[in-house]
């Protein structure tokens, strides 16, 4: 038998931070932001089943990039405590911040427990108010920290680059058309400054959108509500929230 | 116990573990004593006193269903509540509407809600209308002990069923034993009268309005001749909650929709008490 070698616990971190940055690179990023009526998600994703964005709760969402199995897996966890909690106190107890919490904590004894990989994830949990005021981005990388943001946010390998795009020219108050082309615009951007057309199909859209009558605020857009937002041009105005439910 | 939601620390390795879809079925791994049906009952003598819901009916037309209730509780010979809900969505193409003991019958709209809604997130597709008919069947079950006490729950389940194209109607009994009704339904105290009022007023080619107008109809004379049911009670404003499922979805007729059909049913009825006739062959 041989001594094992021995690794710092600076270099072991470093280590496994960047076992989970390589991780999470490998996939595509995805932006979450707010405008006028709500937050809106979009993310490059071809498949039409294995979504990046899902509802957790009536006014909660989540996004998520990086390895779909340790996402899907938080996804779910946070459904059964979402569900968990509202049914043993009150819909309104179930809260973004308290969610966000879980998961940090969750994340957090992943990362730096010796026994288990770190999770290969980066998440972002949204909540819309009953006003743009109301609105709570929380960013949560791989290590269990939560960022709590504002207007844009971006996860995923490229998210450096897109974040500082968005933060230069999101705006309080757009359009849903006008920050749905924003987004697109962000994520068609490579590494190298190249940009890349990224077809209608290929996304993956949804919004908590707080003019929704239902309880339930989160929505999937697709089809041809989403070539109907995409292609008005500039001149948006028609196309404000995601009120004309065409599918 | 470590499990609990509670804390805000890392989510139990329950939450994280990969398994069924079921809201419930994750309880009772998870924490089983908040299962109604996990309840310990002490053993007691008579009936237990609470309050009781009463009728409701159901009826399909071309496109869809109305489900309808009346809005008194009793217990005993009391009028416990005057404005009680008895029907309530289950999601955006179900409803169910509950008569028997009021308290365990809205603990078990509340689950059984919750139950469709968890399956929706997690899976990503709603159940079948027959997937969450059965659903509700378990649950029914699983009171079965309390039901033999007395504290029954008898609920009347209605959907769009997408497949069909077609509005689609379920009843149960205290043992959770689920049949399909064609055309229409009642359930509670009431609902001997009330199907009788349908099974002469019934067609199949009623439009939406028609159909929700026999509803009311059978609702009230269900109040006519069953104690425990309450009629339109035009003085305080409190109107039979009515509610139609379409292609659209669930829609609940609001106060002043339900007032006109109920206001227009007692006019009616004041020249003629016993309601419309129905030709005798």
């Amino acid at each position: 038998m041989s001594t094992p070698f021995y690794v710092s616990p600076q270099q072991q971190m470093a280590d496994r931070a960047e076992y989970a940055r390589k991780g999470i690179a490998r996939g595509r990023s995805l932006v979450v932001l707010q405008f006028a009526d709500g937050i809106v998600f979009v993310g490059e994703n071809p498949s039409r089943a294995l979504h990046k964005f899902s509802e957790i709760y009536d006014r909660i969402g989540f996004a998520a990039a990086g390895k779909y199995n340790e996402y899907e897996n938080l996804r779910i966890g946070g459904v059964r405590y979402a569900d968990l909690r509202g049914y043993t106190y009150d819909r309104d107890d179930v809260t973004a911040r308290g969610l966000a919490n879980v998961y940090a904590q969750t994340l957090g004894t992943i990362f730096s427990s010796a026994g288990e990989k770190p999770y290969e994830v980066e998440l972002v949990v949204a909540e819309v108010g009953e006003t743009r005021e109301g609105d709570q981005l929380y960013r949560l990388p791989h290590d269990g920290s939560i960022v709590d943001e504002h207007g844009s946010v971006a996860v995923g390998g490229n998210a450096e680059q897109i974040s500082s795009y968005l933060d230069q020219r999101h705006q309080d108050g757009m359009t849903l058309a006008e920050a749905l082309k924003l987004a697109v615009q962000a994520l068609s951007r490579d590494t190298n400054g190249t940009e890349r057309e990224i077809p209608a199909e290929r996304l993956e859209v949804a919004v908590l959108d707080r003019t929704r009558p239902q309880k339930r605020k989160f929505k999937r857009i697709g089809g041809r509500q989403l070539a109907r937002l995409l292609g008005a041009e500039g001149d948006g105005g028609e196309e404000d929230s995601a009120s004309e439910d065409a599918e | 116990m470590e499990a609990n939601t509670r804390s805000t620390g890392r989510l139990p390795a329950a939450f994280l573990t990969p398994g069924s879809s079921s809201f419930m079925d994750f309880l009772s791994e998870h924490q089983p004593e908040i299962l109604p049906g996990n309840r310990q009952l002490p053993p007691t003598q008579g009936v237990i006193e609470a309050p009781h819901g009463t009728t409701i009916v159901a009826v399909t037309f071309p496109g869809g269903v109305v489900l309808a209730g009346d809005r008194r509780a009793t217990m005993g010979n009391v009028i416990a509540q005057r404005d009680i809900e008895k029907v309530f969505p289950a999601d955006e193409y179900s409803a169910v509407g509950i008569a028997g003991t009021a308290g365990l019958a809205v603990e078990m709209v509340k689950l059984f809600q919750l139950e469709l809604e968890h399956f929706e997130k997690v899976e990503g597709a709603q159940l079948s209308l027959e997937g969450k008919a059965n659903r509700l069947s378990t649950m029914i079950r699983s009171n079965l002990g309390m039901a033999m006490q007395g504290l029954a729950v008898v609920p009347l389940f209605a959907g769009y069923d997408t497949g069909r194209d077609s509005g689609r109607i379920f009843s149960y009994d205290v043992t959770g034993g689920r049949s399909e009704e064609t055309n229409f339904a009642a359930t509670g105290s009431g609902s001997i009268f009330a199907r009788g009022a349908m099974k002469k007023l019934f067609r199949d080619d009623l439009t939406e309005e028609e159909a929700t107008t026999l509803v009311v109809q059978a609702l009230y004379d269900a109040a006519d001749d069953d104690s425990a049911t309450g009629g339109p009670d035009v003085a305080r404003r409190i109107y039979p909650i009515v509610t139609v499922i379409t292609e659209d979805g669930f829609r609940r007729l609001t106060d002043e929709e339900s007032s006109e059909i109920a206001r227009s049913i007692l006019a009616r009825r004041l020249e003629q008490p016993d309601g419309p006739r129905a030709s005798l062959l």
